[in-house]
């Protein structure tokens, strides 16, 4: 009927999406989740030397209400995992998760009924973060790969869609090892 | 009680002062690069030998020391046709879990040929658990100049043993059990005595 007819496909929305995205991932304020000993390369990394204030993080906070991005820094046991889940519920969306370690990404060493076989049973994770722990530099860099992830997120229906494609793809991916006879 | 006194309560801004005339300390990380200590045990490397063929010889010792369980092997048998590794057999598969490896480097110091090593890189993080799990073809190292991918014949000595000595020239005077004088030192100095003894 008027404009938007001439604007080439998708152009208005892909630049509000970008500019949605860059705004979100300026300032991503963390709930810190300090479980174990990674918790303190969590801490190292707001220091004068790493400083991830520089992303507008500085603001590691305990208040789930407050926060955009959960960093599950350390082991969680099972005892711990409700209380992980109702921290994440109640953070406002949009929502980030870092599994940071392995025993957050996987249970790590710790492969016993204690602790949960990697938090993506409790939360969706966006980045695994390996290391045990993993030193400062790592965190940054899981960070940086979760802005370029939040500077890409698409909005509305083509979220959705995009929710949809990636739930496909893991759907069909084929496991690394063959499927014959038990390991 | 002192004279000047009276400025203690403005002492403390003069502190706060003279930290805007220092250097920062904060390393600008992803522009600015400030490297490991040499050994930091960052991600694994599968070595070759400077024939291009792997070192693992699939004996997965490796996999046995871990204490996460984070390492796979497979081995299977070298063929005339078809050779990986000089000797017996080699790993055909390898497989790290970085989600479960705790980069303690227990795989380093099992591993007989030095097959397995440690890099300083530390840029894993990822967004799925099956990216994590590297592969052997991830893992090995880059063919550098005068390597040949693998699988061909030997190269660089007729048997397996030939491979383990190479650039050990007058190994055959070293003694094979530490001796009386303290083993690997001791050797070591008796090679160095044999060649200044040679050069008059």
């Amino acid at each position: 009927m008027g404009l938007e007819e001439k604007l080439p496909s998708g152009f208005l929305l892909t630049t509000v999406e970008q500019v949605a995205g860059w705004a979100r991932k300026s300032s991503v304020w963390p709930a810190t989740f300090g479980l174990a000993c990674c918790a303190i390369e969590m801490m190292a990394a707001g220091d004068p030397r790493h400083d991830f204030s520089r992303w507008g993080m500085e603001r590691a906070s305990a208040t789930p209400r407050q926060a955009d991005l959960m960093i599950v820094a350390g082991r969680v046991s099972q005892k711990m995992a409700p209380v992980l889940r109702q921290i994440y519920d109640q953070m406002t969306e949009p929502k980030w998760v870092i599994a940071m370690g392995v025993c957050a990404s996987s249970g790590g060493m710790f492969n016993n009924y204690a602790v949960v076989q990697g938090v993506d049973h409790i939360v969706p994770v966006d980045i695994y973060l390996p290391g045990c722990p993993p030193r400062p530099e790592m965190l940054l860099d899981a960070i940086l790969k979760l802005h370029d992830k939040i500077q890409n997120t698409k909005l509305g229906p083509q979220r959705r869609k995009q929710i949809q494609e990636l739930e496909e793809a893991k759907r069909r991916r084929l496991p690394l090892l063959g499927q014959q006879g038990a390991i | 009680m002192g004279l000047t006194d009276f400025l203690n309560p403005v002492k403390g801004f003069g502190v706060a002062f003279h930290q805007m005339f220092t250097k920062s300390e904060t390393v600008q990380y992803p522009e600015v690069k400030k490297p490991t200590a040499p050994r930091f045990h960052g991600r694994h490397q599968l070595n070759r030998w400077p024939d291009g063929l792997e070192k693992c010889v699939g004996c997965e010792l490796c996999a046995w020391a871990c204490p996460a369980d984070a390492i796979y092997v497979e081995g299977a048998d070298n063929t005339e046709t078809e050779r990986y590794s000089p000797g017996e057999r080699y790993g055909r598969v390898y497989q790290i879990n970085y989600l479960r490896c705790i980069l303690c480097g227990l795989c380093i110091e099992a591993c007989p040929t030095r097959a397995l090593t440690m890099t300083n890189e530390y840029e894993l993080a990822d967004d799925s658990r099956e990216s994590l799990i590297y592969t052997k073809d991830m893992l090995l190292a880059p063919l550098r100049e005068g390597m040949e991918q693998p699988p061909h014949p030997m190269r660089l000595g007729e048997t397996e043993e030939d491979y383990y000595r190479l650039g050990l020239a007058g190994a055959e005077e070293a003694p094979a059990s530490p001796s009386q004088d303290g083993g690997r030192r001791s050797s070591i100095d008796a090679a160095v005595r044999a060649e200044s003894g040679e050069k008059k």
